[in-house]
């Protein structure tokens, strides 16, 4: 067995547990759901209860505030759940995985192992996987996990059954140190812009729900009761997307610097080109809408959850279907 | 809170009044002029173009650009003939320099340099302002914290401490005391508007570059054989595309030598069996009265030379042929570079020869490396290097059409009012010849020679026998180094625009009715800044430290305040 077959072993495994903390997260909702309406069924939230509820556990002190950094203001307050670590044990284990599988391509293919679709797509799911394990050690947004495990899933699905290629040299046009520099930086983007997009997208629900719980009308989805207030996830959500936009200015720069040394100008509006102008000017927007009074909340939302879907359409399509210079998919 | 003369709809700066659009004056041509402005220059208006900007961009992508791929836009007039030209009357083949895109970016930046010159000057004046008077209750801001003094505090002298805590903070500081409390009002972070006023202004740095730098330069196309020799001067170009304000008496005469161009191809693995490694052009270089000095260009390393960059874009074969009348007399003998059709480089090239023959003589050349033949009998080129090299020739006789002054191209060979001596449907079959071998030409018109370009080579090593051409880009850019610059600053700007924190903290002390004294710490944001709350605790924190470590505890005021 060579190194390319233990890596490609290596990657099922990964998927094999991605699907075992996928089932792990989803019955974690599950059960938030069923909390919920316990809370609900047992009448506990009068409204003298809550208040001290919230004065036990929220902090009172700005102390205990500043080891969590980020406050825990669910509107149901929620326990310590075994699956949810269940779930966080099979995705390192599940990353692990993966990063092997990854090393291993690259020192099949003696290079970084980003030169095609399919390396674009392990590496890239990789770091997405990744960033989300380094913010789970600054904020719990264990919720996410069914998101990020289910789009790893389905994203290193297609690529092992459409986007396969056997390992091959670098052409000339990729042998430069840019293709280290700009391609990791907008995979490392893209992990950050999917959590963006995950943030925005519970922010929608969980801003939905908070309106209904004004008008006093019933909610669906109960899972989201335990997940941060709509505010709190949109702060979230902006700080994630802001690096994503900054890694995402420099993959365009870093990107220019290479296209004139490659192709001899540094801007020609390539489909590729174009695709990123667009996602990096939809970011843009979304930041100044932060900005922008009546803009705030869910409408710069919907702006991240577009902005993350030109960056797949960018990935899927373009990469695939488009013509022009970016034809290294290896398909 | 003071604003940022931001925009009036930024979310940071202060409502309009109630009621203000109750007693409004009617509005003359200036007051239009400015309702126009305010409306060009607000944050929703900003918001709109750039998300318009972003819709705009995607056509291009959909439908082929003349900018990036002439070719497909042929391509697309021949495939949709009714179709291209209403999209052409839209410039939908040319969407970056369209008048709407042009409009709707102009738009923008107009509206970002609205935005940006009052801000900057808003800004100059911040930079100078002392941070404005502490709040009367502190309870209802960020981060509120209370901390008793330790026993015998004066509330001036702990006012000091906090100030000179916030100062080596880099906080700026101004003192407000009152009889019963003393405070320290303290402001940071004037670098994250720096930050976003140098981001803003570089991106217009950047447009301005583009849209007049680039008329300065030129770009220019050249083929050069193995052994050929270029001279940097207009007419030395196969194509050649000055900007605007070009002038070419600014194009400094070198010369360039394509010795040798060498291809490595993968040959162990077999998944990738054929595929380049490497492409190397070596090149002599000789600068205007200067020595030769010897240079290579390759993919992703371009010469830079003679105020040019040289890059290298394509490279082929370029078979030797002569043509010799009946005689013997040679009428034409030249390397054509034949253009690759595919990853094994079968290779298209025309061959015309117009004088000295009875009649001219076309032919449509197939040149394969590595010749192999398919079940059907088609010829195909099975590797890229020259393995077992064929050339096979279709030869046509008439007229070349060359005497119109039309200009044609030199790869392609019109045969409309050419007769076909030697083709797949003709009684005599397409020539075939290897390095080193001669046909004659059908009709007794004379014979035709595939020249061995090394002709001392062992029998049967074809490595050598046939030249290589390269094609090169030449370009001359005065925009890049600014571009660059400009695009450096944009990425700093942002960083310190959006990880730069601006907050406001105050620190009071307040003498109680038992003669304790109450420190109370209190923050203000402005703008995003995640980390405000653990800021003013630390500060809290450090404060008190201070105060009860008696090394650096004042136990008298200072004398100087500011």
């Amino acid at each position: 067995m060579n190194l390319n077959e233990l890596s490609i072993l290596s990657l099922y495994s990964a998927m094999g547990v991605y699907a075992l903390a996928f089932i792990a997260f989803s019955i974690d909702l599950a059960r938030r759901s069923s909390a919920v309406g316990a809370v609900q069924a047992d009448e506990l939230s009068s409204p003298e209860a809550r208040g001290a509820a919230e004065a036990a556990s929220g902090g009172t002190t700005t102390l205990t505030r500043i080891s969590t950094r980020i406050a825990n203001d669910a509107a149901t307050p929620y326990g310590r759940s075994a699956s949810l670590r269940v779930g966080v044990s099979l995705t390192v284990l599940a990353w692990a995985l993966h990063l092997a599988a990854d090393v291993l391509r690259g020192l099949a293919a003696g290079r970084v192992p980003w030169a095609n679709m399919y390396e674009f797509a392990m590496t890239g799911t990789l770091l997405i996987v990744t960033v989300f394990l380094i913010v789970l050690t600054r904020a719990d947004l264990r919720f996410l996990g069914t998101f990020v495990t289910g789009l790893v899933l389905i994203l290193l699905g297609i690529a092992a059954l459409r986007f396969y290629v056997e390992v091959a040299p670098l052409p000339p046009a990729l042998q430069s140190v840019w293709l280290v520099i700009h391609v990791f930086v907008a995979s490392l983007g893209t992990g950050f812009f999917a959590l963006g997009f995950a943030l925005s997208a519970v922010q929608l629900l969980q801003f939905r729900r908070e309106s209904l719980v004004a008008e006093a009308r019933a909610t669906r989805l109960r899972f989201v009761a335990t997940l941060p207030s709509s505010a709190t996830l949109e702060n979230l959500a902006y700080r994630v997307n802001i690096i994503g936009f900054i890694l995402w200015t420099f993959t365009l720069m870093a990107g220019s610097i290479w296209a004139e040394k490659a192709w001899g100008r540094y801007w020609g509006w390539d489909t590729k080109e174009v695709w990123t102008f667009i996602i990096w000017t939809i970011y843009a927007g979304y930041i100044h809408a932060r900005a922008t009074r009546g803009w705030r909340g869910s409408r710069s939302a919907w702006l991240a959850i577009i902005g993350f879907s030109a960056v797949l359409f960018n990935f899927g399509i373009v990469n695939v279907f488009f013509k022009g210079l970016h034809a290294y998919s290896g398909l | 809170m003071a604003t940022l003369s931001r925009p009036s709809d930024h979310y940071d700066s202060r409502p309009a009044r109630p009621g203000a659009d109750v007693t409004q004056p009617r509005l003359g041509t200036s007051g239009w002029l400015r309702w126009f402005w305010r409306q060009l220059t607000s944050m929703r208006t900003a918001l709109f173009l750039l998300l318009l900007l972003a819709i705009a961009a995607v056509p291009g992508s959909l439908v082929p650009q003349r900018s990036s791929d002439p070719n497909g836009v042929t391509q697309y007039f021949a495939n949709n003939p009714d179709l291209a030209p209403a999209l052409d009357t839209i410039q939908a083949f040319d969407v970056y320099s369209s008048a709407w895109f042009s409009a709707i970016y102009l738009l923008l930046f107009v509206s970002l340099i609205g935005c940006v010159i009052p801000r900057t000057k808003h800004h100059l004046q911040a930079l100078r302002a002392t941070p404005p008077k502490t709040p009367a209750r502190l309870a209802r801001l960020a981060g509120f914290t209370t901390r008793d003094a330790p026993a015998g505090t004066d509330p001036a002298a702990a006012i000091d401490s906090a100030r000179g805590l916030l100062k080596e903070s880099g906080y700026r500081v101004a003192r407000f005391d009152t009889e019963r409390e003393a405070s320290v009002s303290a402001e940071r972070g004037y670098l994250r508007e720096t930050g976003n006023l140098v981001f803003h202004s570089a991106l217009v740095g950047i447009l301005i570059t583009v849209g007049f730098g680039s008329g300065f330069g030129f770009s220019g196309q050249r083929v050069l054989v193995e052994g050929q020799t270029f001279v940097n001067s207009l007419l030395a170009y196969d194509s050649f595309n000055p900007g605007r304000f070009f002038d070419d008496a600014g194009l400094d005469p070198y010369k360039l030598k394509l010795d040798d161009f060498t291809v490595d191809y993968e040959t162990e693995n077999l998944k990738a069996f054929g595929q380049p490694l490497d492409f190397t052009a070596d090149v002599t270089v000789t600068p205007r009265g200067e020595d030769p000095e010897p240079a290579a260009v390759k993919v992703n390393a371009p010469l830079r030379t003679g105020g040019t960059d040289v890059y290298l874009l394509g490279n082929g074969y370029a078979p030797t042929i002569t043509v010799k009348d009946p005689a013997g007399k040679v009428v034409f003998t030249d390397s054509i570079p034949f253009l690759p059709q595919d990853a094994n480089l079968t290779s298209l090239g025309v061959v015309k020869v117009p004088d000295g023959l009875k009649k001219q003589v076309g032919m449509i050349g197939f040149f394969y490396p590595t010749q192999a033949e398919a079940q059907s009998g088609a010829y195909f080129s099975s590797f890229p290097d020259l393995e077992y090299p064929l050339l096979t020739l279709n030869v046509y006789a008439g007229d070349l059409g060359l005497d119109e002054g039309v200009p044609t191209s030199v790869y392609s060979l019109d045969t409309d009012k050419m007769d076909a001596l030697a083709t797949r449907t003709t009684t005599v079959k397409p020539l075939e010849l290897k390095p080193g071998e001669t046909q004659q030409l059908p009709g007794g018109l004379g014979s035709v020679t595939f020249e061995e370009a090394n002709p001392g080579a062992k029998k049967g090593d074809f490595s050598g026998s046939v030249l290589r051409f390269a094609s090169f880009d030449i370009h001359h850019d005065p925009t890049q180094g600014w571009v660059l610059l400009f695009a450096v600053l944009v990425l700093l700007g942002l960083l310190t625009s959006l990880f730069v924190p601006r907050r406001r903290v105050w620190v009071k002390a307040v003498r109680q009715d038992d003669g304790s004294v109450r420190l109370e710490y209190a923050g203000l944001a402005r703008g995003d800044d995640p980390a405000l709350e653990a800021a003013v605790a630390a500060l809290a924190d450090r404060h008190s430290a201070r105060l009860t470590s008696p090394a650096s505890a004042p136990l008298a005021p200072a004398p100087e305040q500011t």
